[in-house]
């Protein structure tokens, strides 16, 4: 409070100073190059602080045998990757992203439809852009929660299930096959929503007058899909099947709640996350948060190469 | 170009902060926290972190510390309840700042308790007075007291069970299952319940280990490389019992979406017979049933179904241990704190577990135990460290659901595998990391 008080007396001599020509990047005493430092500023030390910093944390930690709470740290080396590397029940959990992977295909064909299909006039159409994005704007704990009673012995399932007469009574969490088939089908009920939605916006940039000069050329829906659509929007595909890819690797929400990785459920995730906090091998499970990141920026390389980024033209 | 010059800097940047950012924590004085000779000695205020976030909402912590000013008036105590506790105390142990009094977090090595915590006198001199000491003692100190301690068994539906026509404590495993057989076939009462899927329920078997031998030493014997799955181990026993229930088809048909909460009402309707708990769940299933309308009395405690010379044993186990932080200004208010909430609060008794007050007597909720003239053992746990470490090096988790849910998963057929096999492995890999962990 005192300091505001004290600000008036201050302020004056400073009046001089800005009668000066005022400090723009042109003839102020700042130099040239310096003014766009001052903007990034806020957003690198953000950056640094809540990306790089930890990053390079975990990158140190996957050289030790830190227990995560200890003071003490040994370096081992590459102990920790050589165990990666070793032990194959490590390895062997990334067969449970086969099931997200599958599942991202199904996501994105569907998306890809209903993306279509509402770019053309129709009825009700923002209702059905608002279903089908709606999922995507839940938490994924409370989705975790709700398809928990949804898959329950005599839940949901099973209740719609039986008014057709196919009340089967499985347990649809109860045996690796079907669990991870139902979790995946979680996760394409959640993100289906985004990948619409980028779909959508993808092809409504798409003018307006190539659908009439087909239309008038006599293409049916499907050829109008076949030769305008799926080329335009061909940048967004690869982007949404990247994050499809890297996402089934990396699942861990929707398992890690429903299942706690029970019954063969445990995705990579889960297995650094209970390395990490159950067994307290921190040093260990940073190394597999490692292992995970390269792999991810491999594929994503890879995926560059296969399908490189062109420049779409239409007109 | 330039753009990778500028991510490349901001980089090395971030690798210069990280190898700054790792001088870890300043290092423990190794001052005792002593009682204060007088209640006017001990002031100031004080922090208490506490996984009850239930007694911190509705109010009965403060209603506690309100009773502890009337002695200490000079102390003022502040609650922080902490949902996933063990989680959030273990990453702010990497500071200064975790609170003043806290319950020792089970991720922290006993080796390092010297590191984190205040010691609170000898273990000699402890352990006259208290239950559960050597479970924090480290060099002949001791950094922590239990708030309570409970004993091990299971808690049954008497009604259910009379039905069934089961009056006696089933002796062997055998008649253990039988009598779950016959509540199956004569009530409509599922007679076993997992809580698979809220997990934790299933560590509790764990704490069976040394009922089953009558032996209080029984934990510290898992000390090296002793296949503790082998014929006619302890855990060979006990999970050999949970892997036939479910094999038996006597426990619920999903596991997987089972639900905790719910499991209370449950099995105060009498829909579920049986669960294996702690004794300190008794209440909170009493409690259930007068909520449910049915009658508390109903509530059973058995000890796990074996005879030791004709006797039952049940292991008593001790819960979170209260220390005081090694950083904390306030050490003798901490002390103070502690003493009084241990021995002058009730809480324990109010709770219905065991009592870490030597002097104090059994809870009313043990009654079942003291009729039945089962014999309570102290748990040894001279040398739990070193289990610990060799359990977490074998990534099996003795405390931990993750391989009793396997060992559920292959009893009912969701997973491929023997019942043998599974213990065979267990061994290899806990002798493994017994030769490992040691070295």
């Amino acid at each position: 409070m005192t300091e505001t008080t004290e600000t008036p007396p201050v302020a004056p001599a400073k009046v001089p100073r800005a009668a000066v020509p005022p400090r723009t990047g042109r003839g102020g005493r700042l130099p040239r190059g310096l003014t766009p430092w001052l903007f990034l500023a806020v957003p690198l030390a953000l950056l640094i602080t809540f990306t790089y910093v930890p990053v390079g944390n975990m990158i140190f930690y996957s050289f030790t045998d830190w227990d995560g709470v200890s003071p003490d740290r040994r370096f081992t080396g590459v102990d920790n990757y050589e165990q990666i590397f070793t032990r194959p029940e490590l390895f062997r959990v990334f067969f449970v992203s086969f099931y997200y992977l599958a599942a991202s295909a199904v996501q994105i064909a569907i998306a890809l439809y209903f993306a279509t299909v509402l770019s053309f006039d129709l009825r009700f159409r923002n209702l059905f852009k608002g279903i089908l994005f709606f999922p995507y704007l839940i938490n994924g704990v409370a989705i975790g929660f709700v398809f928990l009673y949804f898959f329950q012995d005599g839940g949901t399932l099973d209740s719609v299930l039986s008014w057709f007469g196919a009340g089967s009574g499985h347990a649809w969490l109860g045996d690796p096959a079907s669990a991870n088939t139902s979790l995946a089908g979680v996760s394409v009920w959640r993100f289906t929503g985004l990948n619409f939605v980028l779909f959508l916006g993808a092809i409504q940039s798409i003018p307006a007058e190539l659908y009439e000069a087909a239309q008038l050329d006599g293409a049916t829906r499907r050829q109008q899909f076949r030769h305008i659509i799926a080329p335009s929007i061909r940048p967004v595909i690869s982007l949404s099947v990247i994050l499809a890819i890297s996402g089934s690797l990396a699942v861990f929400e929707i398992p890690y709640i429903m299942t706690g990785g029970a019954t063969g459920t445990t995705t990579f995730v889960i297995q650094t996350v209970k390395l990490a906090f159950q067994f307290n091998k921190t040093g260990l499970a940073s190394a597999a948060a490692v292992v995970l990141l390269l792999i991810i920026l491999l594929i994503t390389w890879i995926q560059r190469r296969l399908v490189p980024d062109e420049k779409v033209d239409l007109v | 170009m330039g753009k990778k010059k500028t991510l490349t800097g901001a980089l090395l940047v971030a690798a210069t902060l990280t190898v700054a950012g790792c001088g870890g924590g300043g290092a423990a004085s190794g001052e005792t926290a002593k009682s204060p000779a007088d209640p006017a000695d001990a002031s100031g205020t004080i922090k208490v972190l506490t996984h009850r976030t239930d007694l911190v909402q509705n109010g009965t912590m403060d209603k506690y510390a309100a009773e502890f000013n009337k002695t200490y008036p000079k102390v003022k105590v502040e609650f922080e309840a902490l949902t996933d506790y063990e989680g959030e105390v273990k990453i702010r142990m990497n500071t200064d700042d975790y609170g003043d009094v806290l319950m020792i977090p089970a991720a922290v090595a006993k080796n390092d308790y010297p590191k984190f915590f205040a010691p609170l006198g000898s273990a000699a001199e402890l352990a006259d007075t208290y239950r559960f000491s050597d479970k924090t003692t480290v060099g002949k100190k001791v950094y922590g007291i239990a708030q309570f301690g409970t004993a091990n068994g299971f808690v049954y539906n008497k009604a259910v069970w009379r039905k069934a026509g089961v009056s006696e404590p089933p002796a062997t495993p055998r008649e253990f299952l039988a009598a779950l057989k016959a509540v199956r076939a004569k009530t409509d009462a599922l007679p076993y319940y997992t809580n698979f899927k809220d997990a934790w329920p299933l560590t509790a078997w764990s704490n069976n280990i040394g009922s089953v031998t009558c032996d209080a030493e029984a934990t510290d014997k898992l000390a090296g490389a002793v296949s503790p799955w082998k014929r006619g181990g302890e855990l060979h026993t006990i999970d050999s019992l949970l892997h036939d229930i479910v094999k038996g088809g006597l426990s619920e048909k999903d596991p997987s979406t089972t639900n905790w909460e719910a499991s209370k009402g449950l099995i105060a309707e009498g829909k579920v017979a049986t669960m294996q708990l702690g004794s300190w769940a008794i209440t909170q299933l009493r409690d259930a049933a007068v909520k449910a309308d049915t009658d508390p009395d109903d509530i059973g405690f058995m000890p796990f179904p074996v005879r030791k010379d004709g006797k039952h044993c049940a292991v008593l186990a001790s819960d979170y241990q209260q220390a005081v932080n090694a950083h904390s200004s306030h050490k003798t208010a901490a002390r103070a704190w502690i003493d009084w909430f241990t021995e002058k609060s009730g809480y324990s008794a109010k709770e219905g577990a065991v009592p870490t007050l030597r002097s104090a007597p059994m809870p009313s909720t043990l009654k079942d135990f003291v009729d039945n003239d089962v014999t309570f053992l102290e748990r040894s746990e001279a040398k739990t460290g070193e289990v610990n470490t060799i359990d977490n090096a074998a990534e099996i988790g003795l405390n931990k659901p993750d391989y009793r849910q396997k060992l559920v998963d292959l009893a009912r057929g969701a997973q491929q595998g023997s019942l043998d096999d599974y213990f065979a492995d267990l061994d290899k890999r806990w002798n493994q990391a017994a030769g490992t962990a040691g070295s």
